[in-house]
């Protein structure tokens, strides 16, 4: 297989493969979740659930000043990557010329130097936390192995992207099928490791603030 | 012209100044990336050099590559210099016809036995060897047979090279490259739809100085012309760094001359000379006229998904591959959430309450 015919199987076969797994992995945890339910509540309801459900999904979004002074490095470090992963993966012209193709919808991107420095401040925020997560005893004593794997095919696309970008490392049609390569590695892997969080968080949320908000609490 | 001649005491008749042919010696010494000191070498070498003697197999190919090396340069010094070399068949360009030009390839191969260059373009087709037959002869015979006398096959154009448009999807003659079929001979690929002219002149006049074939990357090409990619050489190279795109073909940023990458450029992905060598002597080159790459050096080209599909997205059906994905999703998870739902149930059902005696009768 010659390097151009490896470079279209990734971004053909390859690609379709990772999807298959990524989206039959996702809905099939999803609907797991919501299918099994919760148990009837049959007290009577002091508030709204829906509303402290929907609540609760925007609430959390933001730090609660106790969390930020007890753990200030992983609030901040931890921001910063999730929206710098975001930003670069949302908001970069070749990336949103794969959504208008594979899902339809486009918008605007943001400049290319923009992206550049945001995955740089990325690449950095993620070699912290992994920094500091062997280095907090608590934390490497919490740690197994795929918090290691979660973390790491999240930084290689990243890294992967910003050689592809600059064109270093490996000759530029093979950094960018390397660069693909890992994305669908994220892709595999997500459906079953705690990458889930990415869907199940706002279930959760909205479970949570649901019975507060049933119960008349403020969440 | 007799074949006796050095290409110097050619080019001379030709009416070729010393001075000509020092530049075109000077600009092959800078094309491949060689010192300047290297110029009277090659002016050395090619004035000393006897003619030698040329074979052009032409196969599943529509002389485009012909027509580029010929026709479209043959005013200029490289198109003399391709004329001096003892181009003894090429079934479009010779005069003879028939069984007079069959006999003139039998006896050049006769008679330099070993030391011929063979110059193969288009693709050769294994499937029926009727699909293609030049005086009854199938391609795959005619190669074979013309290959084993040869000192080394230059593969002009992308057929040649790497099968091109006959091997493009679902290639229906069986298309293969020369390097497919024969293997116990030097062979350069000088890809391209049609290659650049002076890239086979440059690669020619390597042979002829050095007695070797050029460089080659892994794809067989000579690193010379083909060591980088368009886009890194590419003038609207800085728009893509800046982010700005041409949308469409006539819209602001295609006026301005804008990065054509969301129309399909191919050029980061796509090795090739025309960046830097350009067309029509030096005049421009395809995203120079306001059209994005179409990667013709590269193999299987035709196959890359579309020429106006930008290169980050997929080659394959990735909406409908998602769309079976969330239906079999679905499926899948409404049953195993059923069967859940099941277990819970029974589980509950089954659930047997403790009493004070049960813990009691242990003791």
């Amino acid at each position: 297989m010659s390097e151009i015919e490896l470079f279209n199987w990734i971004r053909g076969p390859a690609l379709q493969i990772a999807t298959l797994i990524f989206v039959v992995g996702v809905v099939v945890r999803i609907l797991e979740v919501l299918v099994l339910g919760r148990k009837q509540d049959l007290s009577e309801a002091r508030g709204s659930g829906v509303a402290g459900g929907l609540r609760t999904i925007i609430s959390r979004m933001f730090p609660d000043r106790g969390t930020l002074q007890r753990s200030t490095f992983n609030v901040i470090a931890g921001y910063v990557f999730h929206v710098g992963f975001l930003v670069t993966l949302l908001f970069y012209t070749p990336h949103i010329l794969l959504f208008r193709d594979s899902l339809g919808v486009s918008w605007p991107a943001l400049p290319t130097p923009v992206i550049d420095a945001t995955a740089v401040v990325t690449l950095i925020a993620l070699i912290a936390v992994l920094v500091h997560r062997i280095q907090h005893k608590v934390m490497r004593f919490l740690s197994g192995f795929q918090d290691y794997l979660v973390w790491l095919v999240t930084f290689l696309p990243l890294l992967t992207g910003y050689f592809a970008f600059h064109r270093v490392v490996l000759d530029p049609q093979a950094m960018i099928a390397v660069h693909i390569l890992s994305v669908e590695l994220f892709m595999v892997v997500f459906p079953f490791t705690k990458l889930m969080h990415t869907f199940t968080l706002f279930m959760a949320r909205y479970y949570n603030g649901h019975i507060a908000g049933r119960r008349g609490v403020k969440t | 012209m007799s074949k006796d001649l050095t290409i110097g005491e050619a080019l001379r008749q030709r009416g070729v100044s010393r001075r000509g042919f020092l530049k075109f010696c000077a600009a092959t010494a800078s094309m491949m990336a060689l010192p300047p000191g290297m110029a009277p070498v090659i002016a050395a070498a090619l004035e000393k050099a006897r003619r030698p003697s040329v074979i052009w197999l032409s196969f599943q190919e529509c002389t485009g590559c012909t027509e580029s090396l010929t026709r479209s340069h043959s005013p200029t010094v490289e198109g003399l210099i391709f004329d001096t070399i003892s181009l003894d068949y090429h079934h479009t360009l010779q005069a003879a016809a028939g069984d007079a030009a069959e006999a003139a390839r039998v006896a050049a191969m006769e008679e330099n036995y070993g030391n011929y260059i063979l110059v193969v373009d288009g693709s050769i087709p294994t499937g029926n060897p009727g699909f293609s037959t030049i005086a009854g002869i199938s391609n795959l015979d005619m190669l074979r047979e013309t290959a084993a006398g040869a000192a080394a096959i230059v593969s002009v154009g992308t057929c040649a090279a790497y099968g091109g448009i006959p091997h493009a999807n679902p290639n229906p003659t069986g298309a293969a490259s020369v390097s497919d079929l024969v293997s116990d001979k030097p062979i350069i690929n000088v890809p391209g739809c049609p290659p650049i002219p002076v890239v086979i002149t440059g690669v020619l006049a390597h042979y002829l100085t050095f007695g070797t074939i050029p460089e080659l990357d892994d794809l067989g090409r000579p690193r010379a012309h083909y060591g980088q990619s368009i886009h890194d050489r590419c003038y609207r190279r800085p728009f893509y760094d800046k982010g700005l795109f041409a949308e469409t073909f006539d819209d602001e940023g295609a006026k301005k001359g804008w990065c054509l990458y969301k129309l399909g450029c191919k050029g980061p992905t796509t090795y090739n000379a025309c960046a830097t060598t350009k067309w029509n002597e030096g005049t421009s080159f395809p995203i120079e006229s306001g059209h994005p790459c179409l990667g013709c050096s590269e193999p299987d080209f035709w196959d890359g998904g579309g020429f106006y599909k930008a290169l980050s997205t997929p080659t394959a059906d990735i909406t409908r591959t998602a769309v079976y994905a969330v239906g079999a999703g679905a499926a899948a998870g409404i049953a195993l959430g059923a069967m859940n739902r099941t277990k819970q149930k029974r589980m509950a059902k089954e659930h047997e309450k403790v009493t004070i005696d049960d813990l009691e009768k242990g003791d």
